[in-house]
């Protein structure tokens, strides 16, 4: 897909260090659209944060050519390029010998902004990046934790207000509980900034986390596959992508999925009032459920109840039956909802409105089908742009 | 207990002259160390990313260290005549190596990760070098100038041989009179002197240091 109005257009980049025979980064063409976060992914060696580096010629490429909101920026003043993208890397490299907030204001300077303009930018990057301006501000990068310090890293990224940011690694370096919180948080401000981000992992599973588009990479930076990951999850076009994603793909896909998309079936239920025929007759009718739901009067589901239960001396209540283990509510991934099946003695999941009231039954049948038409469409897709070409 | 109060009397007695050859011990020492600072910085710069012109500066600066001081000295006196000229260019060639290889070590030890940001963030090379490279440098290269200053207060001394001031003169009138009354008092003069600048002036350094490393930096 090769647009006039793709924010960042590579063309036949090509990278051949001296003396080498094989090129590290061979005749690479990708187009990334405003906004997106696109993200490059392979196994190590593969020329990914090789090809980062080419869009703001770390890394001087030896043949090929860039396109930055259409403007060639192959020849370039390399410096003056820089300052127009943001840059964040796994090691970080804050200053050490500067606050935080000269660390921030560091291209801001060197654009020559006036010093209001710059104390306002820092205070404004900092919040956003979830550091109180006035207590981090004047502190050195020494004082720093981690997941501050890589959040400074960001926030000096942004500082001039660039349009593109590339970011190899980030978060690489950083433990997995606080890692986590970063790719919330950073997701959360990219909502609200709308970058265009090309972004380096060697984690599959931070690649369909953060990605709008995923790119795997292969020896020399081919691409392999280039797609949203719920379609490369759905469908992996070669065994080397299947390879690279690795087991366990289906159950990532599940979490593209809401349960709201699902068609469920109708399910047995009584009420509290209700008296004991109601229960019977539903059980009844529906031959393939052994277990009904007892719900109160605002339709919320409380107990399972069967045959026997029904059978028992005195009437219905609250006690009766075994207690509803496995609930999820409606906006929760196919995900978070197997999780809860994999509980339950059933392999059921009762999906329940915000209001707490019954929405729905998720059974293993259901999830089958979301899968399997997830996996027709995407073949379909490819199919299409096969035929296409 | 004798011999320490007759000491200082003789300082005491002589303390106008003492304070004066002190003086321009000081100076000539400063004037060596601040030259021997600017070239071998700058060297130090030039070289730090060249491997083969850095080993070369490395052991040519190193060789003169070996040259025994007296001779090193000598050898000028036919170029710039005798006094303080000679012992000047020879205490500048010495004080070359600390710094030089100070301000090499101090540049090699600034993080790979820090010039990479610096420079994908757009600093020019020359931004890079004395914004980032350089301060982050800093203490090391103090560290060697320190040390060169040290150095060169001590071979100082030797100066007076080559008809140049400084308190070797009272080292040397002490060793020619030895048996002579005060001989020995003066030569106490000029090594305790020489001592107590070389503190003073580390003590300077030191100072100046302090204030011209950042608080970020400080251990």
């Amino acid at each position: 897909m090769m647009s006039q109005d793709a924010k960042i257009r590579l063309d036949g980049v090509e990278k051949i260090y001296p003396g080498t025979k094989e090129p590290a980064v061979e005749s690479l063409s990708l187009d990334v659209p405003q906004g997106e976060i696109l993200v490059l992914v392979g196994p190590s060696g593969c020329g990914k944060s090789t090809t980062l580096r080419l869009i703001n010629r770390m890394i001087e490429p030896t043949g090929g050519k860039i396109y930055l909101d259409g403007e060639d920026v192959t020849t370039v003043n390399p410096d003056h390029l820089r300052r127009r993208i943001g840059y964040v890397i796994q090691q970080i490299g804050l200053f050490p010998h500067q606050t935080i907030a000269q660390n921030i204001a560091t291209v801001p300077k060197m654009l020559k902004w006036d010093k209001a303009r710059i104390h306002q930018q820092v205070t404004e990057l900092l919040e956003m990046v979830g550091l109180d301006a006035e207590t981090y501000g004047g502190r050195y990068p020494k004082e720093l934790s981690g997941g501050q310090a890589q959040r400074v890293g960001v926030a000096r990224a942004l500082g001039a207000d660039p349009d593109i940011m590339l970011m190899d690694e980030p978060f690489g370096a950083i433990d997995p509980i606080t890692r986590d919180r970063l790719q919330n948080e950073f997701l959360r401000v990219q909502e609200e900034i709308h970058k265009t981000i090309v972004f380096v992992t060697h984690d599959i599973d931070e690649a369909i986390k953060m990605g709008d588009r995923i790119a795997i990479l292969g020896e020399k930076s081919r691409i392999r596959q280039i797609d949203t990951p719920e379609r490369i999850l759905a469908f992996p076009v070669d065994e080397f992508v299947a390879d690279f994603i690795g087991s366990g793909s289906t159950l990532k896909g599940l979490h593209f999925e809401k349960v709201d998309s699902l068609e469920l079936d109708p399910y047995p239920t009584m009420r509290l009032s209700d008296p004991k025929e109601v229960g019977y007759r539903g059980l009844l009718a529906d031959p393939r459920h052994d277990w009904l739901l007892l719900l109160d009067d605002e339709r919320r589901p409380i107990r399972w109840v069967n045959e026997q239960d029904l059978e028992q001396d005195g009437d219905i209540t609250q006690e009766s039956g075994t207690d509803v283990a496995a609930k999820v509510q409606t906006g929760a991934t196919l995900f978070d909802t197997l999780e809860q099946m994999l509980i339950s003695s059933a392999g059921v999941c009762v999906v329940v409105r915000e209001d707490g009231s019954l929405h729905g039954v998720v059974e293993m049948t259901h999830l089958n089908q979301v899968i399997r038409r997830a996996r027709r469409e995407a073949r379909e897709h490819y199919e299409r742009l096969g035929a296409a070409s | 207990m004798n011999g320490l109060t007759s000491w200082f009397e003789y300082v005491v007695d002589n303390w106008d002259s003492i304070l004066e050859t002190t003086w321009e011990h000081a100076q000539i020492v400063l004037t060596v160390v601040l030259l021997a600072t600017v070239f071998s910085v700058t060297l130090g710069i030039v070289v730090q990313r060249r491997p083969t012109w850095r080993a070369m500066a490395l052991s040519v600066s190193g060789i003169f260290l070996t040259i025994p001081s007296l001779a090193l000295f000598a050898l000028f006196i036919p170029v710039v005549g005798i006094g303080n000229a000679p012992a000047m260019i020879a205490l500048f060639l010495y004080a070359i190596l600390p710094i030089l290889r100070n301000t090499v070590t101090g540049l090699d030890g600034v993080s790979p990760a820090i010039v990479e940001s610096a420079k994908g963030m757009g600093m020019t090379s020359m931004r890079q070098l004395f914004v980032i490279r350089l301060p982050l440098a800093w203490p090391v290269v103090m560290a060697g100038i320190r040390i060169s200053s040290l150095i060169t207060v001590g071979i100082a001394a030797i100066a007076v041989l080559v008809g140049g001031d400084g308190l070797g003169s009272w080292i040397q009138g002490g060793l020619t009179r030895l048996g002579l009354p005060n001989s020995v008092e003066s030569v106490w003069v000029g090594t305790i002197f020489t001592v107590l600048l070389g503190l003073i002036l580390d003590t300077v350094f030191a100072t100046i240091q302090r204030f011209t490393t950042s608080k970020g930096q400080r251990i």
